[in-house]
């Protein structure tokens, strides 16, 4: 009994920490392939250059890293704002029976291929975007609205599980006080849920600025720099997804080097907003 | 009762994916192929038939690009490198290349667009940005959108020699990364303008003539129609009989009949 305990403790032990010793193996070799290239080349230079041409070897990739702010930035206004209030909604003011029907749907979202996301873009919102507001239609309107409905369901189930689990004393008390429901959740209830929420908002964060197959669909992959809402545009994850089955020497080394910069851009930005939320 | 089921369910299925697994490895020497994905549907196709007649043969079909195509036959991990460029570089130039097939580049406009024919004059200046409104080219004002192949991408390297010579692409092009997708993104956009394999070409789209002459494999195998690539193969150092024996098959009338009954242009 005491040795298969031992067994069992330690293989999850190892579990345990085997995705740690991925990740660390995934990191080792994306930095190890790119950055040689990005001192060789100078960081400076792939940072705040907007030429991207490999077969002219100019590897400024300026363009793509706004590209990835705009469009992550707009999938969060778009998201946020809808998926907290489908979350307050569900939970505090919808009947058992709505919640029962709307919750698997919204799980049912997050199970859609992103390149099912993708293509409805480009065959349905493109032209209605097209036809309304002009431009394209490829553009980081279309692909922040897109990339929001694909964040939902992250940012809406986290949202959700962290205002359930808040002690029915909280609301009680409040509503024994004389508040209205509207009052207690933004006054009381949300406040003590914050943590879960910016939690499930930093997932959303991720899966929109990782997300590659529906942008490179819906974004029109341009490398200018773009100035209006309905400019396409083109992201890092996009830019790496559409080259790298070409490239070859310093264009491969190109694109590991920009992988980098994703990767440290990702990691900024997390504990960015954690930090924030901390501090208050 | 119910367990010895499912215990007899798991054995049959360890054996059924032993069996999968082992099934492939027999003892016939393997030819590897790689390299441009406009080639690969085609390449696969005649593999099968390939296998079919001669049951020792075993060929592995891979795509991953003609830079790929190059790269994996220089460093003689494939027996044959794919690439559908028109010219190879300097890499495999002490390689042996047959062209097996040549592949045209057609111009398309949406459904709607009245254009029929545009020089290749124009088509320079559409693409590298010089002409920006469709009402330069003889049609009511829009603006123009290009829609190009991502860097690196044959059928892109191609286009660019022939029609952007030394000039780059016009910096407001936007990208898709297959004949596909390009073909959607210009069906849904009356202004866009683009360019994919013929072999792709479908009612969906309207292709353009360039200087007069119509986009057709048959133009483009009398040489009328200049917008065009052929699709080498390329073959490893010290290539095996059986990859020889292939490769004549690829260049044999049976093989080149599949290949022009599936849109591409033979070479015989």
């Amino acid at each position: 009994m005491g040795v298969n305990e031992k067994i069992i403790e330690k293989t999850i032990y190892f579990l345990a920490f085997s995705a740690i010793f991925i990740l660390l193996l995934i990191t080792i070799f994306i930095f190890k392939e790119g950055v040689p290239f990005l001192f060789n080349y100078g960081v400076l230079k792939i940072i705040f250059r907007s030429s991207w041409s490999p077969s002219d070897q100019e590897f400024g990739i300026f363009a793509m890293i706004i590209g990835s702010i705009y469009i992550t930035l707009g999938a969060l206004i778009v998201g946020i704002p809808l998926g907290v209030a489908c979350a307050i909604y569900l939970c505090e003011f919808a009947h058992k029976r709505t919640r029962l029907i709307i919750k698997p749907t919204i799980e049912l979202l997050a199970g859609i291929p992103s390149v099912v996301y993708g293509f409805m873009g480009m065959i349905v919102l493109a032209p209605i975007i097209r036809s309304f507001l002009g431009g394209s239609g490829l553009s980081i309107l279309s692909a922040s609205l897109v990339l929001g409905i694909m964040i939902l369901p992250t940012i809406i189930s986290i949202s959700m599980d962290s205002l359930m689990a808040l002690p029915k004393t909280y609301k009680e008390g409040s509503i024994a006080l004389g508040a209205t429901t509207w009052q207690t959740v933004i006054m009381v209830l949300l406040p003590a849920a914050k943590s879960g929420i910016i939690a499930g908002i930093i997932l959303g964060l991720g899966r929109a600025i990782g997300e590659t197959m529906a942008v490179i669909m819906i974004a029109g992959n341009s490398l200018k720099i773009p100035v209006s809402v309905l400019d396409s545009t083109r992201t890092m994850t996009a830019g790496i997804a559409l080259e790298m089955g070409y490239a070859i020497g310093d264009h491969r080394m190109a694109l590991f080097a920009m992988a980098v910069i994703l990767f440290i851009f990702i990691l900024l930005l997390n504990s960015l907003v954690t930090f924030i939320f901390q501090k208050k | 009762m119910v367990s010895l089921l499912k215990r007899g369910l798991l054995i049959a299925f360890i054996i059924s994916i032993y069996l999968f697994i082992t099934r492939g490895s027999k003892t016939a020497t393997i030819i590897r192929l790689a390299g441009s994905t406009a080639f690969q549907p085609f390449a696969e196709k005649l593999a099968d038939v390939y296998m079919d007649k001669n049951e020792s043969a075993v060929i592995d079909v891979q795509g991953g690009g003609s830079a790929l195509g190059i790269m994996a036959v220089n460093q003689g991990i494939v027996d044959i490198g794919m690439a559908d460029m028109l010219q190879l570089p300097r890499v495999v130039s002490h390689l042996t290349k047959v062209v097996c097939a040549r592949d045209g580049i057609a111009v398309i406009v949406h459904k709607d667009n009245p254009i029929e024919n545009i020089s290749k004059k124009q088509l320079q200046d559409i693409f590298t940005g010089k002409i920006t409104n469709w009402q330069k080219v003889g049609v009511s004002p829009a603006p123009l959108r290009v829609i190009s192949r991502e860097d690196g991408s044959g059928t892109r390297k191609s286009f660019d020699q022939i029609v952007l010579k030394k000039n780059k692409l016009t910096i407001n092009a936007m990208y898709q990364d297959s004949n596909g997708t390009i073909r959607e993104a210009v069906k849904s956009d009356e202004n866009a303008i683009g360019y994919i394999s013929i072999g792709f070409i479908n009612s969906s789209v309207k292709t353009v003539d360039i200087d007069g002459i119509n986009a057709t494999n048959e133009n483009v195998k009398n040489g009328k129609y200049t917008l065009a690539r052929p699709i080498y193969l390329i073959l490893k150092k010290d290539i095996g009989q059986d990859a020889r024996q292939f490769i004549d098959f690829l260049l044999s009338n049976e093989a080149q009949t599949i290949i022009s009954k599936n849109g591409l242009i033979p070479v015989k």
